[in-house]
């Protein structure tokens, strides 16, 4: 066993692991953050991303041990004060799932996309979301939510500036 | 499924990752990013009894300059060598290889070093390597180090000329200031490996190919670079019917896999098409 300090969604957490544990084991199963999901098991799905410092990781594909020391953020950790993230509250408006298995990947992986890039085309945000897998077929919308969610950051940003 | 269980070790120095290296041997593995190693270990198709995780020593990150080289530090992620100004001016075939890469999120883990390593054939670091001359830096016990040429570097599917108990720690790359590039890279579904891939770097002089560069993705079982075709270029202008001819042979002398992505003859054909539009891209034509 190994012990890893992991500030989780604002919370430190301080535990023994195995260090053959997943990252996303350690979130659902030790921490019982069950917002992220396990998709597959070949790491090319996108279901289980969450932030490692700030940028998307596929958790299946991180070591508990890997992240000591850092920073996680999950689904969980998105809404403020019982507010809804703009690109979750975005993906409730346009409809942007089915059976909703991949959102919490897809939602953590658009956030990471309007980090880098407030503004981006729809090919843009498609290439951005290359690493996750919707098997409904529900693109469309999904690409449309990451749009509203682009213009309401940015109209919020700039009466923030504004104001 | 998860791995099976295995001891960790995390060294904070590439002395002490040798020293682990030499005290766990064939059964110690080394844990890169990732992004390969964890689904074998979680497929269970290698389970080794110790892992060693380079992702702790800081000398092994980063990309600096080092007079007419570039310098990559082996655990450096695809994203940080995306983000870095002097690899898009010096090596920018390298760039455009690493943009095709997998996915965003594997491109935040995953490292250059790691996929060297690796040596799969139809990852895309490998070609650009090959092409722009690259020297692999190893280490070894004893804090020897020696340094090999990107053509000796990669022996066969999966093994490179890192030997047992040593690590590779840094690529150095020729600078190729001013070189035009282009990787052209032929799949079927987004984010997976290469079917075939091409990596072209062109330095022009007044609309003609004074020297080109051209490495082959899984066209063998290591990258290839196709030496007659880059001297087959040299003095060509930059016109789609030059090029054409002068790429016509570069399939001639290579292996390819057939498999139920294509066959063979599928691959030759590819490499002949995808070595057209990355020479012509990256001559800027």
């Amino acid at each position: 066993m190994t012990r890893i300090n992991v500030t989780v969604d604002g919370v430190s957490y301080s535990d023994e692991v195995e260090p053959r544990t997943l990252l996303v084991q350690y979130l659902r199963e030790g921490l019982g953050k069950t917002g992220t999901v396990v998709g597959c098991d070949t790491s090319n799905c996108g279901a289980c991303t969450v932030h490692l410092d700030g940028t998307s990781v596929k958790s299946c594909n991180v070591l508990a041990v890997q992240a000591d020391g850092h920073e996680v953020t999950t689904i969980e950790g998105l809404a403020e004060n019982g507010e809804l993230h703009p690109v979750q509250q975005a993906f409730h408006e346009c409809h942007a799932l089915q059976c909703g298995y991949c959102t919490p990947g897809m939602i953590m992986q658009a956030c990471d996309v309007l980090k880098n890039n407030p503004d981006p085309s729809e090919q843009e945000i498609r290439e951005g979301l290359e690493g996750n897998l919707c098997r409904c077929t529900g693109y469309h919308n999904i690409v449309k939510a990451v749009q509203q969610a682009a213009g309401a950051m940015s109209s919020s940003s700039s009466q923030a500036v504004s104001s | 499924m998860i791995p099976a269980q295995f001891d960790y070790v995390a060294p904070g120095s590439v002395e002490e990752a040798v020293a682990a290296l030499a005290e766990h041997g064939d059964e110690a593995k080394v844990l890169a990013g990732g992004q390969s190693l964890l689904p074998i270990l979680r497929m269970r198709l290698n389970a080794p009894g110790v892992v060693i995780d380079l992702g702790r020593i800081p000398e092994l990150q980063g990309v600096t300059e080092d007079g007419d080289h570039l310098v990559i530090g082996a655990m450096t992620t695809y994203a940080a060598v995306l983000a870095s100004e002097a690899v898009s001016t010096h090596a920018a075939l390298l760039s455009k290889a690493i943009a095709t890469v997998a996915d965003p999120q594997i491109r935040h883990r995953g490292t250059v070093g790691g996929a060297l390593v690796h040596a799969d054939p139809a990852g895309d670091v490998g070609a650009p390597a090959l092409a722009l001359g690259a020297e692999l830096v190893i280490a070894g016990s004893g804090g020897s180090t020696r340094t090999v040429a990107a053509e000796d570097f990669f022996e066969d599917l999966f093994t490179t000329a890192v030997g047992e108990g040593e690590l590779l720690t840094q690529i150095r790359i020729p600078k190729h200031t001013g070189w035009g590039a282009h990787y052209e890279k032929f799949v079927r579904v987004s984010h997976q490996w290469s079917i075939v891939g091409v990596a072209a770097t062109v330095r022009s002089e007044g609309g003609s190919i004074a020297e080109a560069r051209v490495g082959l993705t899984n066209m063998g079982s290591t990258p290839l670079r196709a030496k007659a075709v880059e001297e087959a270029l040299v003095g060509q202008p930059a016109t789609d019917e030059a090029v054409r001819a002068a790429v016509a042979s570069v399939a001639e002398g290579t292996n390819p896999p057939s498999d139920l992505n294509g066959d063979a003859d599928y691959r030759k054909h590819l490499a002949t098409v995808l070595t057209r539009r990355a020479v012509l891209a990256a001559a800027g034509a």
